[in-house]
Order: C-alpha cells, then sequence, then structure tokens
C-alpha cells in the first residue's frame, strides 16, 4: 500500500473573497477556476477594478494532474498543491467568488449578462472566459451505463481497485501511456487500444510502457461497445485493417483520449474554430467586443499550465484597459 | 521504523496548534493485530504525539464487544475522532487516512477541535433539519486527489447533525465492502444503501440528494 502522505496545503491565509451581488455591474467577471482563470483574477484585483469569478471548482485540469516539472519555481510539485497554492493566491484579494456552479450562457450588450446554472444573472462591462477542457468520452455504447462500474478517466485514482484484473486503456498520447504504466504495475493484464498506426506519447514513455511483460498494444483498431451484466466485462473491439470484429474479456476500461473544450455555453456568442475552440488574438480578444478568452479554451496551441497561466494574465491586462477606455469615454 | 518523517511531524504538529479544544481518538484493532491494524495503530501513536489536545483511546474490537456495539463500530481498523463530551459520534475512518486521506483525516482533527471551516448558515440550517438517520460511505484510495474532498464533505454533515454518521473507508483493506458496492471508481459515495454516486460532489449536493431520501 503506498503511504505516501500528500499535504494539500493548509496554509492559514485570511480568506477575504466575498459572495457575488446582484445589484453590481463588475468591471470584469471571470468564467473558470483553472490556472488562467486564477492568473486572471490576480492581475484584475492588482489593478483595482471590480472583479467578480464564477467556476465549477478550482485547479480545472491541474488537479488532475499527479505531477507537475515544467511549471516555473517548482522543480517538483503535486498537481493537486500547485492548484491549492493559485487558490490561496486569490483569497487574499477581495474577489467575488461564486463557485459550484456553471455558466450556462452569457448575453452581449454593452452592459453583459451571465446566466448560471442555479437560476442567478450578474451583470458586468467585460467577460474572461477561461472555462478550459474536460475529458473526451469515446460515445459507445455501454460507456455511461458503466460510468464508475469499470468505465473510468483517472488512472491514478482508480488504479489500485484492478489489481490483478484485465483492463483496456484506449488512447495512445501521453495520459494513455501513462495510464498503462500506472495500470500495468498491479493489473494482470493491460491492453491499450489505440486508433493509430503508432503511439502519440512521449518516447521517454513509451520505453518505459515497453518494460513491462503484461501489456498488449493493439493499433489501428477501436472500440465499439462496453459491455457486461452489472460492471463491465468484454469489449468490442474492430479491427481498422482488416474490419474484423472482436471481444475481449476485461473487468475495466480507461478512456484517455484527449479533451474537449467547455466552450457550448458561448456558442453564437464568440467565434469558435472546427475544434469548438474559442478564437482569440494575441492580446486574447474574441470576436466579441469586451469579451475575452484564456487558457486551454482558446485556439492558442500548446496546452500547458505555464501557457495558460500566462494568457489569464494578457487576457486580464486587456480586460482592463477595455474597461478604463469605456470609463474615459 | 517511524511513518512520519521530521519534515511531515513540524508540518503536522503546525496544523495541529490550530486547534482550541481538545478531541478524543477511539482506535479498534484486535490482540493478535492484521498488518493494515498495525499500521493504522502505528500512525495513531505517532499523530497523538504531536499534540497535547489528542488523547488517544485504543479498543480491542474482540475483547471490549459492548464497548464497539455501543460505539457502532462492526468492523476493524476503525478510528471514531470526537470531541471532549462525545456529543459527535459520526466522524469515521476505516482503513489507515494515509496518501491524499491524511488531509480529510487532519480536516476532521481540526473540524471537532473547533478550528473548522466556516459554513454558510442558510447550508448549515438545512443540515440541523434532517431528522432521519443517515449513514454515508465514502469508498477512496490513498493514491485519489478528489477523495479527501467527497470524505470532508460527509464528514461536515456528520458534525453538524448526529443524526448523520459518515464513514471513510479504505477500499482495498475492505476489499469484500468494496466488492459488494461495485466500487471501480473513487470517490464513490453510498448513502442509507439506496443512493449512490461516483465523483467528488459538493456538499450542497450531497445535501439534496440527503433531503430527497
Amino acid at each position: 500500500m503506498n503511504l505516501n502522505f500528500q499535504f494539500l496545503g493548509f496554509e492559514n491565509i485570511e480568506n477575504k473573497t466575498k459572495p457575488l451581488e446582484f445589484n453590481t455591474i463588475y468591471d470584469v467577471i471571470i468564467i473558470g477556476g483553472g490556472p488562467s482563470a486564477l492568473t486572471a483574477a490576480v492581475y484584475c484585483l492588482r489593478k483595482g477594478v471590480k472583479t467578480a469569478l464564477i467556476t465549477k471548482d478550482f485547479g480545472g485540469q491541474v488537479t488532475e494532474t499527479s505531477i507537475v516539472e515544467n511549471y516555473m519555481g517548482y522543480k517538483y510539485i503535486e498537481g493537486i498543491s500547485l492548484a491549492q497554492k493559485f487558490k490561496e493566491q486569490i483569497q487574499q484579494f477581495e474577489l467575488g467568488l461564486k463557485s459550484n456552479v456553471i455558466v450556462d450562457k452569457i448575453e452581449n450588450q454593452s452592459i453583459k449578462k451571465v446566466f448560471c446554472s442555479d437560476g442567478t444573472v450578474y451583470r458586468t462591462k467585460s467577460i474572461i472566459i477561461s472555462t478550459g477542457k474536460r475529458w473526451r468520452t469515446l460515445n459507445v455504447p455501454g460507456e455511461r451505463e458503466f460510468l464508475g462500474k469499470g468505465v473510468a478517466y483517472c488512472a491514478i485514482c482508480d488504479a489500485p481497485l484492478f489489481k490483478d484484473k484485465d483492463v483496456v486503456v484506449v488512447g495512445g498520447g501521453n495520459s494513455a501511456v501513462e495510464a498503462s504504466i500506472d495500470l500495468a504495475k498491479l493489473a494482470k493484464k493491460v491492453t491499450l487500444v489505440q486508433n493509430l498506426e503508432k503511439l502519440t506519447s512521449d518516447k521517454i514513455l513509451i520505453d518505459k510502457l515497453n518494460n513491462f511483460n503484461n501489456v498488449d498494444i493493439l493499433f489501428s483498431h477501436i472500440v465499439t461497445k462496453i459491455d457486461g451484466k452489472n460492471t463491465v466485462e468484454r469489449i468490442d473491439l474492430l479491427n481498422l485493417k482488416d474490419n474484423k470484429a472482436f471481444e475481449i474479456k476485461a473487468d475495466g476500461i480507461f478512456i484517455e483520449i484527449g479533451l474537449i473544450p467547455n466552450s457550448d455555453a458561448f456558442e453564437n456568442v464568440v467565434a469558435m474554430n472546427q475544434y469548438k475552440e474559442i478564437i482569440v488574438d494575441c492580446a486574447c480578444k474574441t470576436s466579441a467586443e469586451g469579451i475575452f478568452a484564456a487558457g486551454d479554451v482558446t485556439s492558442v496551441p500548446y496546452k500547458q499550465i505555464i501557457i495558460a497561466a500566462g494568457e489569464g494574465a494578457k487576457a486580464a491586462l486587456s480586460a482592463c484597459e477595455y474597461v478604463m477606455s469605456k470609463k474615459e469615454e | 521504523m517511524a511513518l512520519f518523517d521530521q519534515k511531515t511531524k513540524d508540518q503536522l504538529k503546525q496544523l495541529f496548534s490550530k486547534m482550541v479544544k481538545p478531541i478524543k481518538i477511539h482506535f479498534w484493532t484486535q490482540e493478535i493485530e492484521c498488518p493494515s491494524c498495525l499500521m493504522n495503530h502505528q500512525f495513531l501513536e505517532e499523530i497523538s504525539s504531536l499534540s497535547d489536545k489528542i488523547k488517544l483511546f485504543e479498543h480491542d474490537f474482540v475483547k471490549e464487544k459492548d464497548l464497539a456495539q455501543k460505539y457502532n463500530i462492526d468492523k476493524i481498523p476503525s478510528i471514531l475522532i470526537t470531541d471532549e463530551n462525545e456529543s459527535i459520534l459520526g466522524v469515521r475512518f476505516f482503513g489507515i487516512p494515509a496518501g491524499y486521506e491524511i488531509n480529510s483525516f487532519i480536516a476532521a482533527c481540526l473540524e471537532l477541535a473547533g478550528a473548522g471551516e466556516p459554513i454558510d448558515s442558510d447550508v448549515e440550517k438545512r443540515i440541523k433539519n434532517i431528522e432521519k438517520k443517515v449513514h454515508i460511505q465514502v469508498f477512496v484510495t490513498l493514491t485519489c486527489p478528489y477523495c479527501p474532498s467527497a470524505v470532508m464533505a460527509a464528514h461536515k454533515l456528520a458534525i453538524i447533525n448526529p443524526n448523520i454518521i459518515a464513514d471513510m473507508i479504505e477500499s482495498s483493506t475492505f476489499t469484500p465492502l468494496a466488492i459488494k458496492y461495485n466500487i471501480s471508481s473513487v470517490p464513490k459515495t453510498v448513502i442509507n444503501e439506496s443512493m449512490e454516486f461516483v465523483g467528488a460532489q459538493p456538499l450542497n449536493t450531497i445535501l439534496e440528494s440527503i433531503e430527497k431520501l
């Protein structure tokens, strides 16, 4: 059993954030809670503009990353600890804060409206969208029915539950190969199913995976169905080369096929590319005046924590400049 | 060998220094201790040495059967954290709260020692209004970063309302239970055998589900 004590940080910092007000017109409302949103909040508050942040949770995908080794200032930090530090940094400001809700839609007028899932509506002069991305699903029969009954998306969380069992991992990038390595240490057998002819993961990870003798890799195969009685028992596969369908026995399936942007709420308000990422210019401006976007939800290439944070800073400065220019008018 | 190195000890001491009131930790094991009981025992001995506000009481599950029944303890290793007067008996850990779960363990200690997180007064009122008996079981693994928040939410409910009992259950220590409840993703929260959800839900969501019971 891995006892490694993982402290999430309990630093005694006074929390100055406060609930959102209905009768206030904010200068900036930030939507999201990941590195770009939280960085944007710090920049806005230091500029002294009236700022609110609305989010489902804190840290975004950083909390799902076991270890971060490329965020400057930390040679090595647990993703969850880094997220906690981000959160602590915003708590020192009088930020309007609403968590545990999602934004359903926004309306773009000169005073913009933000509609939350709990029925509340808030008004603001500008908006920064930093809603990030979420796990992509396979969209095959059985995936939803067996969620939590063998279908899993978090390998570090759920790998210990598959000791001596047969599991399938879907994908071929870094997260799929990392999941396969975590599982290979415990499971009886790991079958990695990749739709392409090769893995797209970093070489250093592929080398690590090749050290295990309980891992099978099926190239040019796709999953067509997840099946079982009460829990996952079988996975239907299709060989794309010869079009042959077959099934394999499995107690679980880890789906690690990348991410999709959380941009549904902003459709028809801001322009998006073919991947439904919000298109921004180099100053984080979207196609709509007074609406800015930053981080993984945007068309900016390379989704990295440090890039998201930097984009968040940029979006905040652009939004502040916009708000100031409106005041002068 | 000690479970905590000096750095961890210092960190824990600093955290426990926030405790306002003393707390009691009841630990159930047995004479011939299972490997996880032994580890759990050592964990608590080291923990209780770090603060004079933590009083550890060790019990034998077999020999002190009546006491176990009084406290509603049905399996070991188990930890019950309670206040000085033992007015709250619903904050429990089955299996060692190591790995990420050290966080829910610390949070439970601080909450019961009068140094907890404040809660919205409307939400508190709703929690206090729950009149039926509620048993929440949160299944975790020690490598799951989302699990502590699910455990903390359940424990918070148990601290506010004595009708609620909230258990952290370490899935690999209690394999038969994990099989019984089909645990293949954590955190998984089971309420009164009739309701379950996967993933760390905010306190409000859990509360709404309990209100609908």
